[in-house]
């Protein structure tokens, strides 16, 4: 994945440092209780929503589990439709192949439509590098963009800014990027959003090369499908006369018919609307209405090695809706920046560690950013089971075990700082196989209860620093169930 | 080895424990949802199409066949509209009452040109009760995309209630992805400042439609 994030810190400490920003938390809390209660509405609406979770599940489950097949259906139909299909393992080759193309149209601007993938590999500072200028145009994208700041939510870049904030970014920096934000602009959203659409017009209506990502590409018909609401999407799919669409591999449906579950879910999951405002399909180039050349660029990046996962590969059902991250206690808190990676949240905390692998810090961290309270799995429109998923990664961190990178089988070590752990395992493992020794130690922590310490000494002192230590029972429950007969004979502890 | 087949290959690997009697298409994908929610006469599922239009800032209009012209007329009007483009299959007779300017869309005429007009007229293919969604397809009497994109103010013109379908699913019965679709829903709009929406960003920022029939 994209090296943004290089050398940030493991989740706790750089949660412990967000938690403490009073203005994030106020903007984080603001904005996901606004759309949490409206999500709800809006999935309450429909009657069958538990089947269109399942039908899509099934659809991607099924999609994923013969990805070999449905790749090749589609380079077919792309390709009979007039587009033209590339292949990119990585990051850097997916990063070389669009500043080619862009270099071989002569051009040296692009204007973008919001995209994950492009995010992920880091597009535009790698085409900053070959001396081109890519505008993002999504909204939140340009306030991150002209912020010189860091994405902090999947659907919502620019979450942790609040109007006020962002005014002030237009402002200062809209100027320095083309027309100048308005005189005299205030901090309501209707006129910042005019502000946008001042600014961004002039780039849209003079572009000549598009660079989107897509929502669900159909093996079937070659048909790509970008969901949006601002506008943007559609002036950058239509008006340029290139368009060079990088998507992830795991975006594949097979039939045309499939769009009909996720064009349900994924609004309404989304953006808590029955429909968003604009969706725009495509099927390779149409004469005279809009882009001649049309580029498919698809993106592996760690997606074969987390398909290899049996538990794991659930992640890539993932449609982009970001409701888990707006239900999340831990996400509302600790805020996206935290999470290290353009995927924040709990679906973050399940895809970066399997794209990139757990070899960093942060990224072996990213399992334990959760309380495994199951909100996520809950609201997921894909059913994907995260709690699961995150269980599943901790046992690798600690254990170590077979896992995939870049296509290579490779056996992970144990990771370091988890030895206080194992050794608890190990000694709970030893103990619950002897009985014996099991009441005899029960025993003794009854009798010892008084003189427990609050807080555990040596390396249980950080597990215990935000932690209360269970009470011990003055009684251990097999000796009451023995003594009173399983509860039948009256009786009080000892 | 090309990338192509270094992704298929580590594809094949991954998927080395999905037996060669997996599951096909069919058995795997269940469809137990439906195929659109309550029922609905004709009538009522118009109804339905005019709310939802409007709970999403759409201006909706209704009238019968033969007020068509003069409502477009008039529309135009309120609007002060000096100039509106006119997709190349458009029935004639729609515009027939309005002194509005008309400018033919050709395939030469570049974005700029499209950002000095005032209004666009169009129909549409298919109209989406339950979501309150247009879809254009391309059609003679719907132009290329860009022409409902760039002009600030969008009128299309839905006959009812033969255009109109209760669902998302029978939408895509009807339609054919070879052509390039737009699904409309209201004017354009964002979510982007504290997850609030607030409609008029880069599409048109008014979309008026006119239910005839």
């Amino acid at each position: 994945m994209s090296g943004t994030f290089v050398g940030m810190p493991a989740f706790p400490k750089a949660a412990h440092e967000a938690v403490g920003n009073q203005t994030l938390r106020a903007n984080l809390r603001h904005a996901t209780h606004t759309i949490r209660a409206k999500r709800a509405a809006a999935v309450a609406e429909v009657s069958d929503w538990a089947e269109l979770r399942e039908a899509g599940k099934r659809i991607k489950d099924h999609t994923l589990r013969h990805l070999d097949r449905y790749l090749v259906q589609l380079e077919e139909s792309v390709t009979a439709a007039g587009g033209i299909v590339h292949w990119a393992a990585d990051a850097d080759e997916a990063n070389r192949i669009v500043a080619d193309l862009v270099k071989e149209t002569g051009e040296s601007e692009v204007v973008k439509v919001k995209s994950m993938a492009t995010q992920e590999i880091g597009l535009n500072e790698a085409l900053e590098a070959e001396g081109i200028r890519a505008y993002e145009t999504d909204l939140a994208e340009l306030i991150v963009q002209l912020g010189k700041d860091r994405p902090s939510h999947i659907l919502v870049p620019a979450i942790h800014r609040n109007r006020g904030e962002i005014r002030d970014i237009f402002t200062r920096e809209m100027s320095e990027w083309g027309r100048p934000a308005p005189e005299g602009l205030t901090d309501t959203p209707a006129e910042l959003a005019d502000a946008a659409r001042l600014h961004l017009r002039e780039k849209f209506l003079r572009a000549r090369v598009g660079v989107s990502g897509a929502n669900f590409m159909v093996a079937e018909t070659g048909t790509l499908v970008v969901v949006e609401s601002e506008g943007n999407g559609r002036m950058c799919l239509t008006l340029p006369e290139t368009l060079i669409s990088v998507v992830g591999i795991e975006k594949i449906v097979p039939t045309w018919r499939d769009l009909e579950v996720f064009l349900q879910t994924l609004p309404r999951s989304s953006t808590a609307e029955r429909m968003n405002p604009y969706t725009s399909t495509w099927t390779g180039t149409t004469d005279g209405d809009g882009p001649r050349t049309f580029h498919l660029v698809l993106l592996d990046n760690g997606r074969t090695d987390t398909l290899a996962d049996e538990v794991g590969r659930q992640a890539l059902r993932c449609i982009r809706c970001s409701a888990c991250l707006n239900v999340c206690p831990v996400y509302e808190r600790a805020g996206g920046h935290a999470y290290g990676s353009v995927y924040p949240g709990p679906i973050g905390a399940i895809l970066s560690p399997q794209l990139r692998g757990t070899g960093s810090e942060i990224d072996a961290s990213l399992p334990y950013a959760s309380s495994l309270c199951g909100a996520c799995y809950e609201v997921c429109p894909v059913a994907i089971d995260i709690p699961e998923v995150l269980v599943h990664l901790r046992e690798r961190v600690v254990q170590g075990g077979p896992v995939t990178r870049e296509g290579n089988k490779v056996v992970l070590k144990p990771a370091k700082g988890h030895a206080a752990e194992r050794a608890a395992m190990r000694a709970a493992r030893w103990a619950f196989g002897r009985p014996g020794a099991l009441r005899a130690g029960q025993r003794l922590a009854s009798r010892t209860r008084r003189l427990h310490p609050r807080t555990l000494p040596g390396p249980g002192k950080a597990w215990s620093a935000t932690r209360d230590l269970p009470p011990v029972p003055a009684e251990p429950f097999r000796d009451w169930w023995q003594r009173t007969t399983g509860g039948t004979t009256e009786g009080t502890a000892k | 080895m090309s990338s192509r087949e270094r992704i298929l290959g580590r594809v094949r690997r991954a998927l080395a424990d999905v037996p060669q009697d997996d599951p096909s298409y069919g058995e795997a994908v269940a469809r137990d949802y439906l195929r659109e929610h309550g029922a609905r006469s004709p009538e009522e599922t118009v109804e339905l199409l005019a709310e939802n239009l409007a709970d999403y800032r759409a201006v909706v209009h209704r009238c019968g066949a033969d007020e068509l012209p003069s409502v477009l007329a008039r529309l135009l009007a309120e609007r002060k509209a000096a100039t509106v483009l006119v997709p190349p299959g458009l029935d004639e007779a729609w515009l027939a009452e309005t002194d509005t300017a008309r400018v033919a869309d050709r395939v030469e005429s570049g974005a700029h040109e499209l950002d000095r007009v005032d209004s666009v007229v169009t129909a549409c293919a298919v109209a989406v009760a339950e979501t309150g969604t247009i879809v254009l397809d391309g059609g003679p009497d719907q132009g290329r995309r860009r022409i409902t994109l760039v002009p600030d103010h969008h009128i299309c013109v839905v006959r009812v209630p033969g255009q109109v379908v209760s669902s998302v699913p029978q939408a895509l019965e009807r339609l054919d992805p070879a052509r390039p679709l737009t699904w409309i829903s209201g004017p354009s709009a964002t979510s982007d400042i504290e997850l609030d929406r607030v409609e008029g960003v880069h599409g048109p920022r008014t979309l008026e439609v006119i239910l005839v029939g």
